[in-house]
């Protein structure tokens, strides 16, 4: 007889949940957690769109602590005298179960936490898992945490995209520095009427996400994000490691500093004070990068299994992670309840997430990530094309003007009018 | 060695993380002779800025203020970083924010 029906690692978006679809079933759940509380090691740019969430929690909007709802979408290419924007809004994008909400995980994560408990999971926090415990046949049988050994008939790791234990479970290897990316992010403080009047909104309800291509990067691939919190504002970077790490000559924090003092970035967050600096990667890699599912014994969910999509318009994790853990806590309670928690036994998990649009959007997305890492003119030649071309529409300076089409083509053609065509075919088939 | 745009020090953002070091314990530990070139690469991800280099070329490298986001893992994982462990239960930085 095993202490626990199911251990869940990591009290994060994906382990809550399955911790807490499984005390709901009436599973005995342990959840073991290394940060002090849930979200003390946990960091996301961020936003979360709601549909999965809603899933599971229905009332949610009332209940969780959520910053602001995002109703002004931005999106940038940023040259480092430049900065050309398109802003967009929309009343489908704030339509129940198609908004989405600016986060910080310290808190969120602990509501997340507090509904698996009391549904009446179990939760340790303080302590890492080190080590699974396996039987002769190699299946999963529990983990290993504080020298202590705690038995378990599935184990379920949401540990995040720095897991230490899939390699363990299900043989996954360290991923390439061309798959991950590693994110940068300060916590900006300012009073919430100043946020909301800087992005101009009219509640302090109201967020903006903004995302940067170009020089927040310093041409680098990747690109810098803003989202707005009730009184602080979340910046930063995400850059692919391989990268970034070959030849750069900016380190990633000072490209930091850099976006922080840009033009276009300053008047957003003058007279604000830094309250937290972070650290966190994220898995680009897409389908191609993920590992097994399902072990013998064992599930994996959430960015563990590197679940995650960034289309540089478009990022998303933690509605993945939610849906996954929704997912893993239903299917492992069907499990335990065919007294079958092998490998086949738990199968129906991935055939869930085949029927979902979890792996439907990381197949249907499987060749972005190629296009975003050998496509450099995003980060370099078309923020400076749109900078070029926008000077020649809004600068006035009293000379004769030409035909737009005589000053505009020659800029074109500098980055050739082939790639641009190449650049755009690829993009829209890897979409 | 690559001569590197730096321009800001970020300690004083890092001053603003809670932490709980592990005086006894370092969880990351770097091979004895970490290669110049190696070393270069964890200056250039490493988002809390703990892999340093001063004007004498000396190196330093501080766990202290970790944001354990693992990069310095993935980056150098089969070259220098001979260690990556998560710090000791209930130990490192904790985010309030995050």
């Amino acid at each position: 007889m095993a202490d626990f029906d199911a251990i869940v690692v990591g009290a994060g978006c994906a382990g809550s949940v399955a911790a807490y679809e499984l005390a709901s079933a009436g599973k005995s759940v342990l959840m073991v957690e290394r940060g002090n509380y849930a979200g003390a090691k946990n960091m996301t740019g961020g936003r979360i769109y709601s549909h999965s969430l809603k899933k599971v929690f229905p009332n949610f909007e009332q209940e969780a602590p959520l910053e602001r709802r995002v109703v002004t979408e931005r999106v940038s290419l940023m040259s480092p005298d430049a900065n050309l924007t398109i802003g967009f809004r929309s009343d489908e994008m704030l339509k129940e179960g198609q908004d989405s909400y600016t986060v910080l995980r310290g808190p969120f994560d602990q509501w997340l936490a507090s509904k698996a408990e009391e549904a009446g999971a179990e939760a340790i926090y303080g302590i890492a898992v080190e080590s699974l415990l396996k039987d002769g046949s190699g299946k999963v049988t529990g983990v290993r945490a504080a020298e202590d050994e705690i038995s378990a008939e599935v184990v379920i790791l949401c540990d995040g995209v720095n897991s230490l234990l899939t390699a363990e479970a299900v043989g996954f290897k360290t991923p390439e520095p061309h798959t991950m990316a590693v994110g940068i992010k300060q916590v900006i403080e300012l009073p919430s009427a100043v946020v909301t009047d800087r992005i101009l909104a009219v509640s302090d309800d109201e967020g903006a996400a903004w995302l940067f291509a170009g020089d927040a990067t310093h041409g680098h691939i990747g690109g810098g994000f803003m989202y707005t919190n009730r009184d602080s504002i979340s910046l930063g970077i995400v850059a692919t490691i391989s990268d970034l790490m070959a030849n750069s000559s900016t380190p990633i924090y000072q490209m930091l500093e850099d976006l922080k003092r840009h033009p276009s970035v300053a008047p957003l967050i003058r007279g604000g004070k830094v309250v937290e600096h972070s650290g966190h990667m994220v898995p680009e890699g897409g389908f191609d990068m993920m590992p097994d599912m399902v072990g013998d014994g064992v599930l994996l969910a959430g960015e563990s299994a590197m679940m995650c999509v960034n289309l540089g318009y478009q990022v998303r994790g933690m509605d993945y992670a939610i849906a996954a853990g929704q997912m893993a806590g239903i299917e492992a309670a069907k499990a335990l309840d065919n007294g079958n928690t092998s490998k086949a036994g738990l199968m129906g998990y991935q055939q869930a997430l085949e029927d979902s649009f979890v792996l439907k959007d990381l197949r249907q997305f499987r060749r972005f990530p190629h296009f975003m890492e050998s496509t450099s003119r995003i980060f370099n030649e078309y923020p400076a094309l749109a900078r070029d071309v926008m000077n020649e529409m809004f600068v006035c300076d009293g000379t004769p003007v030409k035909p737009l089409r005589k000053s505009v083509m020659p800029l074109v053609k500098q980055v050739g009018l082939l790639n641009i065509v190449k650049d755009v075919r690829g993009g829209v088939s890897a979409l | 060695m690559t001569e590197f745009d730096i321009r800001d020090n970020i300690d004083a953002f890092l001053a603003a993380n809670k932490y709980e070091v592990d005086e006894e314990h370092a969880h990351i530990e770097l091979v004895d002779e970490p290669s110049d070139d190696e070393f270069d690469k964890l200056i250039r991800v490493c988002p809390g800025a703990l892999y340093k280099r001063d004007e004498t070329g000396k190196r330093t490298f501080d766990y202290a203020g970790c944001l354990e986001c693992g990069t310095c893992r993935i980056a150098c994982g089969e070259t220098i970083v001979q260690r990556w462990e998560n710090p000791q239960p209930s130990m490192g930085v904790e985010y309030r924010y995050g």
